[in-house]
């Protein structure tokens, strides 16, 4: 018995020492499993009229990159498993729906998905609901697309960053590639959104050609609605009174109707079209598009890009993951903010002895950084470090009748620093004082 | 002169084409008293199924002309396959009901037809522009227009006339009046008012639908498409008064009219011209120009 009882009280000590040890091995697995994975909420629009254009390739972008990164497909600096070994898993939330859902959306990411990184966010609107609260929360938060200068020109962020230059870039490289090909411009039309995006871009252009054309007068001003589809009227009034140069930052489906109902009525045989960011609509368009058109596409993007090993391994599995198309301005965003986030989170584990990074140790390692991206080098360098700036490009459009496609010739890159506001000044103020700092211009 | 003629034939361009798009809306409004917010998505269906329709056509080598019969008959196909299934197998449920649930279902009708739109074809873009080149070009002066656009002033005198004749000078369309004076007197003189609803309700998917075909070869039919056309012609029926063909065509005529000439003169006022004109009739005319004004039942 007493053995017995002795026996009993070292199974009873047995038992309580496996469950202790279960229950530190069930802790240390959840650690291990926390360990495994780094999530990330990806916010892109997967419906409405972003969707086609930019919401959905943005999206499909992410994905074909996440599945590179966790099968250690990517190319050097990139080709470690993960994030850091770490499994990366991504959330995909629509963007529509507007500013305060997508509040709501961003809470809900940091604390019911409890994802350690969101990146996302193609509206200016968005973007400049969402990044105070990200700052509030004090999560981790990249703003991939959005083009409003005014996110870090009004004001000051430690969680929060944007990896792609803002829309002033785009509208300086247009004006400077107008100047450098000598194009007539005494006289501008300007037709753009009714919203942040199109009176931002309207003004950086007409300020920008106010330096390179001192003489040049803006004639029309229109201002259609967001998503207006029927410009009969606006096209008359810009063939009432044509000027050399006509520009628009009109995008996606009203873009695309700008062309269709303005190209048989002869509106681009009377003016110079310039486009800010036009090179989504190209496959789309396709002989649609006239030939001698303008255009950006937000970056040396697409048929702009330099020519790399990265961009080369870019352009085939994206290729390859949707039936052989072109990579475009949306996922070459998404792309350069994946490609910087990882080596972000890789370098902050460094430094955090091998352990998934605090927000605080992520934005560390992020501020003021430089990686290389498909479409060329991303640099930090504004805003202490969470603006980006970046070379971008302006070509002419040609329809390539053989290869049934519009080609972008004449093209002209523009190094950042030729086209992004320095440091320290705001967008407006640079461009009125004519570009001071500006290097390295063609 | 010039400038006058211009803004008049941009104003009724774009008149003509809100028309179409909100006769649908009264029609439904006037028999069903539903306030249709999905009447956008059957709008977008329209424009979509045309798409289908007339790529389909151009495959059977059909003559560029036969795309018009294309898209009149993608307005068709919408309608009825569409029509019967949202009415019975759902709206019905919720007649007698308060009106704001029924603009609430309607609402969630119309998310769920975003992604039904999606589902069936797609994020991509489709073009239908063939049709937009068969009528030519006529110039004024040093403007040029797409015949088109002259097209379709047509076929919005030719929409509005036949439901104006359908429901005035015919016998079903008499008893379409008796229902909306009293379903309940009609149905006591042998009327069977929920077929008159289901007819009313195909009739304005058919609108709707029509309007989308005709729209598509002059946009870029993708996503999205629904949303600001609902707004539009919810300003034009409120302005004509709601359940008024007569006031359907006069409220898209003054917002055509009226965003021609902020257009042409004051581009930055363009969208706030339309609800100034929307709110000044509503202080002088709260029903709407058209609508009579109605006895309360006790």
């Amino acid at each position: 018995m007493q053995f017995q009882r002795s026996a009993s009280r070292g199974t009873f000590r047995s038992a309580l020492c496996a469950v202790a040890a279960s229950t530190a091995l069930l802790f240390a697995g959840g650690e291990v499993h926390a360990q495994e994975t780094f999530k990330i909420g990806i916010v892109a629009f997967l419906s409405g009229q972003a969707a086609e254009s930019f919401g959905i390739p943005a999206v499909n972008g992410a994905k074909v990159l996440v599945d590179a990164f966790n099968r250690s497909a990517a190319p050097a600096p990139y080709g470690q498993k993960g994030f850091g070994g770490l499994k990366i898993e991504a959330v995909y939330v629509d963007e529509a729906g507007g500013a305060t859902k997508q509040v709501q959306e961003l809470r809900a990411l940091y604390d019911r998905e409890k994802v350690d990184a969101v990146v996302g966010y193609i509206g200016s609107g968005d973007c400049l609901a969402v990044a105070p609260v990200a700052e509030e929360l004090k999560r981790f938060l990249i703003l991939h697309d959005c083009g409003t200068p005014r996110i870090f020109e009004d004001g000051k962020f430690s969680y929060v960053f944007r990896t792609a230059s803002h829309a002033t870039m785009d509208n300086v490289a247009l004006a400077r590639y107008l100047k450098a090909h000598n194009a007539k411009a005494r006289s501008i039309n300007l037709i753009n959104q009714d919203y942040a995006w199109g009176h931002d871009a309207k003004a950086d252009f007409a300020a920008a050609m106010g330096q390179f054309y001192p003489d040049a007068t803006v004639g029309q001003d229109l201002l259609p609605k967001f998503g207006a589809g029927q410009y009969g009227t606006e096209i008359s009034v810009l063939l009432s009174k044509p000027a050399d140069v006509t520009h628009t930052s009109l995008w996606g489906g009203d873009l695309q109707a700008l062309m269709l109902q303005a190209g048989p009525r002869g509106l681009f045989k009377r003016t110079q079209l310039v486009i800010s960011a036009g090179d989504h609509v190209l496959p789309v368009l396709g002989q649609r598009m006239p030939d001698g058109v303008i255009l950006g596409a937000r970056g040396a993007y697409g048929q702009m890009a330099p020519k790399s090993a990265l961009n080369d391994w870019w352009n085939d599995i994206y290729a390859k993951a949707y039936n052989g198309q072109q990579p475009l301005h949306s996922p070459y965003r998404m792309a350069q903010a994946l490609l910087g986030l990882k080596l972000a989170v890789e370098k902050a584990m460094v430094a955090n002895g091998g352990k998934k990074p605090t927000p605080e140790q992520l934005a560390a390692a992020l501020r003021g950084s430089e990686w290389d991206s498909p479409g060329g080098r991303i640099r930090m360098a504004l805003a202490d470090g969470h603006q980006a700036i970046q070379d971008t490009a302006i070509a002419r459009t040609r329809y390539d009748a053989a290869a049934k496609k519009v080609v972008l010739e004449d093209i002209m890159r523009f190094p950042a620093e030729c086209v992004n506001p320095p440091a320290g000044t705001t967008a407006e103020a640079w461009i009125k004082a004519g570009f001071p700092g500006a290097k390295n211009c063609p | 002169m010039d400038g006058l003629l211009t803004l008049l034939i941009d104003g009724l361009n774009y008149a003509s084409w809100l028309f179409i798009v909100s006769l649908g809306l009264t029609l439904v409004f006037g028999v069903l008293k539903i306030l249709n917010i999905a009447h956008g998505s059957f709008y977008a269906l329209g424009a979509y199924a045309a798409a289908s329709f007339v790529g389909w056509a151009a495959g059977m080598q059909w003559s560029p002309w036969m795309s018009l019969a294309a898209m009149l008959l993608a307005a068709v196909a919408v309608a009825a396959v569409v029509a019967p299934i949202t009415e019975r197998g759902l709206l019905r449920f919720f007649y007698g009901r308060d009106e704001v649930l029924l603009v609430l279902v309607t609402y969630a009708l119309f998310l769920v037809m975003e992604d039904v739109t999606k589902l069936i074809w797609g994020a991509n873009p489709y073009f239908v522009t063939e049709p937009y080149g068969l009528f030519g070009n006529v110039d004024f002066g040093v403007l040029s227009y797409v015949g088109y656009d002259f097209a379709l002033w047509g076929l919005a005198v030719a929409a509005g006339l036949a439901a104006w004749w359908a429901l005035n000078r015919t016998r079903q369309g008499k008893i379409v009046l008796a229902v909306i004076h009293s379903p309940e007197v009609a149905s006591s003189m042998g009327v069977r008012v929920s077929r008159v609803y289901t007819i009313a309700f195909g009739a304005g998917v058919f609108l709707a639908a029509l309007a989308g075909a005709f729209t598509a070869p002059m946009i870029s039919v993708q996503p999205g498409l629904s949303v600001s056309v609902v707004v539009l012609s919810f300003a034009v029926v409120i302005i004509g008064g709601l359940g008024s063909i007569e006031g359907a065509a006069i409220g898209a005529l003054l917002v055509g009219l009226a965003r021609s000439a902020a257009v042409h003169l004051a581009p930055a006022a363009e969208l706030f011209v339309i609800y100034a004109v929307m709110a000044g009739v509503l202080v002088f005319r709260p029903e709407g120009l058209f609508q009579r004004i109605q006895a309360r039942k006790i």
